[in-house]
């Protein structure tokens, strides 16, 4: 290997992007009550510590099912949506995918806020129900964007010869186009899964009393005495993005070496 | 190639148009295919053969005019529903079924018992050259396997017309041959109707009993090979299929069937009434085409009589069997195309010789 | 007869296939994007109430005259915008060498582990990712610690938290893969002839660099810069946690306004103001680039 700025830099690059996730395990295990260097030796009973917290457990219970439900609801209109993109040809097409796909570029506190108006203004009590449909406003786009790849890459003229040789179009979807999608889907389901798990401003500010992961994390980052169990529940939603990642990365493989198509590399 | 002469119409198309929004696709094509051809679509990119194909096979509707296959008509009759079954341009194989799966993938829904079907998928491999291939993953094949993939899986389910879309184009010059003659044969074998739409002239005159020639939606001649080769109704046909020169001529008179003509560089002659356009009685100016290979060069002791013009050689192109001359005739503007078979006896002429050619009156045709 | 069978057509036709299928997600949009923004700038239009009532349906234009008065207002805004502003700077220059770095040096069967590697950090909490900024830069926190032990500083420095500059930092990074995948992207569709053809007609590499290579990949430059910029101007946490009292940007207010002093309307007017702002501040960076994405379709 040959030495070269570029190289340097992007290595260097790498450890900046990484460096504050390395903190996380150090400090879980550290001994010491006080998140600051020096590390006073090795500890698990900030993990022990997690496993008595009840306000911790009600959180995650209701973030894992925000989160399943998000991820089902959200696959399921990116379906439509990336099989309407690259299938079919409308008038008004564009500007429809583009209202579906604002929530990317919008600050989120503003699509916060709004919702927050409507919520109250049709009295739709804040809490579980509010978030879930927040959190699908915001994975939605996400899961159009793989699902897309995994519709275009999906060769038209497959459904027309399963057509041609006698199916229907229900059993040419069932038989065809489902498996080819499937690492689509997979990939989609994880990722929402992983954003509706990690999002924070939409639960804080249309989820009234309801607890989430991330709004009991941020209630306790106040307090110098909680900190080091924050630091070892983060720890192991690191742990747990990276294994679905991996999981879904894995997916997205199979399904390109499946259909022999060429990688292009990351979701995207 | 011979064209039966009591052959049963299989496909009827009848005044058929179709639009895309205002885009006039195909403009009123009129045309009978018969039971057991070899029917090819030619024509240019755009000019709606492929439409057309997918008309009849059910992918797309028509806007008027009416589709019979095997005297019932198409319309309402959805894709799955017709005698049809497709061979598409880029084969459409399923990537996560293997071999085997694809070719007995029709026979999902029928009701025979699973060892019978098995046994149909392998004789269906075997009419293809794929025997032993059954479990092989589909998308581990090369272009040329998944093109018999595509056949044998079309095949199987015996329908009476086998639709080609452009299946060819694909493949590299070698596989192509191989593959047309491969086709031709399956097609005897089989027996079935096969409409192939191709681009390319030479595949459709090498492996089509009928042809029609499509330009902009309509189909501007329907013949077979020969008759489209030497006796094309215009000149953008004559342009299309293979080389011919143009040269002006005069009418000098008409009369009874023969035509009296004056061809600038190469003489007078009496031609029959068939070698004019169809329907139009030539007079005065016309243009007056003829192939390359209907030209001979005259060596030393070989006289044509009153057959005979001069020119000069413009050009030279030597193919190994063939050489190909362009020639400007005495009293003509534009160099003509001439080409000669080389064998012992007939050198290859230099550029800038003079030479004595021997034409031919009966393989002129007359365009307006 | 003639109009039933034109409609049967069109019921089996493409576009009505198109229309159902994407209706579901369409008016979910519709419901939950749409509507909403259209109901915060009608909001924003009406006067707040005091005591019992929460909003007085009166049209007024009050509230946009009290938000753009308040001189917190306006200076919040222009922080907002110049932290965005510096976060795009310094995330895009920063991510454009690695992304060149993936596209053109690291091997093809590389490439996707890479931008794995690359995605990671964004996927794990970001709220974590804010607090474990405020560790590294904090009073006792690792770069203090660090400096200290190595004996470069007699004292933990004071200036690199609780400020602008922490943010800026904080959010670099949290934005950081949004830079770097779209320019990848565009680096990616760069036919590598057009560069090796400049290279045989005797160009250097830095002349091709700049002649091929970064005039095709602007487009994908243009797109990581709204990616970062936009969402930035908004963001919450990060002013909220590493920002001090110094740096809080506008969210900060619009939180504020909504939850915790229940002026709605007022709340209304502010977001409205940063969304235009926001938006006008995106077409002038479209218009002034406008040659780069002509002849992209």
């Amino acid at each position: 290997m040959k030495f070269s700025w570029l190289r340097v830099y992007s290595w260097l690059y790498l450890v900046f992007l990484f460096a504050p996730v390395f903190l996380l395990p150090l400090f879980a295990f550290n001994e010491g009550t006080i998140i600051a260097f020096p590390l006073q030796g090795f500890s698990l009973r900030w993990f022990a510590a997690l496993l008595d917290n009840q306000s911790l457990h009600e959180a995650v219970g209701n973030s894992l099912t925000i989160a399943v439900t998000v991820a089902v609801a959200s696959t399921a209109l990116g379906i439509f949506a990336a099989r309407a993109a690259t299938r079919y040809d409308f008038r008004g097409k564009g500007a429809m995918i583009g209202l579906i796909m604002l929530p990317l570029v919008m600050p989120e506190v503003i699509l916060a806020v709004a919702l927050l108006v409507v919520f109250l203004q049709i009295a739709l009590p804040l809490g579980m129900v509010a978030i879930i449909l927040g959190h699908i406003l915001v994975c939605t786009p996400f899961c159009i964007a793989i699902l897309n790849g995994a519709f275009l890459s999906l060769d038209k003229s497959l459904e027309e010869a399963a057509y041609d040789l006698g199916e229907t179009r229900m059993s040419t979807f069932r038989l065809i186009i489902l498996p080819l999608v499937m690492p689509g889907i997979i990939s989609s389901l994880l990722i929402a899964f992983i954003i509706s798990l990690d999002e924070f401003i939409m639960a804080f500010f249309v989820g009234g009393t309801t607890v989430t992961l991330p709004i009991y994390i941020f209630s306790q980052l106040r307090f110098p005495a909680g900190l080091p169990v924050i630091m070892a529940l983060g720890t192991i939603l690191v742990c747990l993005s990276i294994l679905l990642l991996s999981i879904a990365e894995y997916f997205r493989r199979r399904g390109v070496a499946r259909t022999g198509a060429k990688d292009t590399g990351g979701f995207l | 190639m011979t064209v039966v002469p009591d052959a049963k119409p299989m496909i009827e198309i009848r005044d058929v148009h179709k639009y895309y929004g205002d885009y006039h696709a195909l403009r009123g094509i009129d045309a009978v295919i018969n039971a057991g051809e070899f029917f090819s679509l030619l024509g240019p990119s755009g000019c709606g053969k492929t439409t057309l194909l997918r008309t009849i096979a059910g992918f797309e509707d028509i806007s008027s005019g009416a589709i019979l296959i095997d005297g019932k008509d198409m319309h309402e009759v959805p894709a799955n529903q017709r005698p049809t079954n497709m061979v598409f341009q880029s084969y459409a194989i399923f990537p996560h079924l293997t071999v085997e799966q694809n070719v007995g993938f029709g026979l999902r829904r029928d009701p025979r018992p699973a060892a019978e079907k098995a046994k149909a998928v392998a004789e269906a491999l075997a009419m293809v050259g794929l025997t032993g291939f059954g479990a092989r993953a589909a998308h581990a094949l090369s272009g040329g396997q998944r093109q018999r993939v595509a056949l044998a899986r079309a095949l199987i389910l015996k329908p009476k017309v086998l639709l080609l879309d452009e299946p060819l184009s694909a493949l590299d010059k070698k596989m192509r041959e191989t593959m047309q003659e491969e086709l031709i044969k399956l097609q005897r074998q089989v027996g079935i109707t096969f409409i192939l739409v191709t681009h390319d002239q030479e595949e459709a005159l090498v492996m089509s009993d009928r042809i029609a020639v499509m330009f902009e939606g309509e189909i501007a001649q329907l013949d077979d090979p020969e008759t489209l080769y030497r006796r094309p109704n215009s000149r953008r046909v004559a342009e299309f299929i293979g080389v011919m020169n143009f040269v002006p001529g005069k009418v000098l008179s008409e009369s009874g069937g023969t035509i009296e003509l004056d061809v600038q560089g190469l003489g007078r002659c009496a031609i029959a009434a068939s070698q004019a356009p169809a329907g139009g009685k030539p007079t005065g100016e016309t243009s007056v085409g003829f192939r390359p290979e209907t030209l001979t060069i005259l060596y030393e002791g070989q006289t044509a009589g009153d057959r005979e013009c001069q020119g000069t050689i413009a050009e030279v192109v030597y193919y190994g069997d063939m050489t190909y001359y362009d020639v400007k005739l005495d009293g003509v503007e534009e160099p003509v195309r001439l080409s000669m078979r080389n064998v012992p006896g007939r050198p290859v002429l230099d550029l800038g010789a003079r030479t004595r050619i021997a034409w031919s009156p009966g393989a002129l045709v007359l365009f307006r | 007869m003639a109009d039933g069978a034109r409609a049967g057509r069109f019921t089996r036709s493409q576009a009505f296939s198109g229309y159902v299928m994407i209706s579901p997600p369409f008016l979910y949009a519709v419901l939950m994007l749409g509507a909403p923004l259209v109901a915060v700038i009608v909001l924003s239009f009406l006067t707040d109430g005091s005591g019992g009532q929460r909003i007085i349906p009166e049209f007024t234009t009050a509230n946009y005259a009290e938000a753009w008065a308040d001189p917190l207002n306006r200076l919040l805004w222009m922080r907002s915008v110049f932290v965005s502003l510096m976060v795009t700077l310094a995330t895009v220059i920063l991510a454009f060498p690695i992304a060149y770095y993936i596209s053109f040096v690291v091997r093809p069967e590389k490439k996707s582990l890479w931008l794995f590697l690359i995605t990671i950090p964004f996927w794990t909490s970001y709220l974590i990712r804010v607090f474990l900024w405020k560790v590294i830069l904090g009073y006792s926190g690792v770069v203090n610690s660090a400096l200290l032990g190595l004996g470069i500083i007699d004292e933990p420095l004071q200036w690199i938290n609780y400020n602008v500059g922490a943010v800026i930092l904080t959010l670099a990074h949290a934005y950081a893969p949004f830079a770097i995948l779209p320019i990848f992207v565009a680096l990616e569709k760069i036919d590598r002839s057009l560069l090796e053809a400049g290279q045989d007609l005797g160009e250097s590499k830095a002349m091709t660099f700049l002649r091929v290579t970064l005039p095709l990949a602007m487009p994908g430059v243009i797109g990581a810069t709204l990616i970062v910029f936009i969402p930035t101007v908004g963001d919450y946490v990060t002013p909220q946690l590493v920002g001090g009292p110094e740096g809080r940007l506008i969210a900060n207010m619009i939180q504020l306004q909504f939850l915790k002093l229940d002026n709605y309307p007022l709340g209304s007017a502010i977001s409205v103001t940063t969304m235009v702002i926001v938006g006008v501040i995106s077409l002038l960076f479209l218009l002034a680039n406008r040659r780069f994405l002509r002849g992209q379709r």
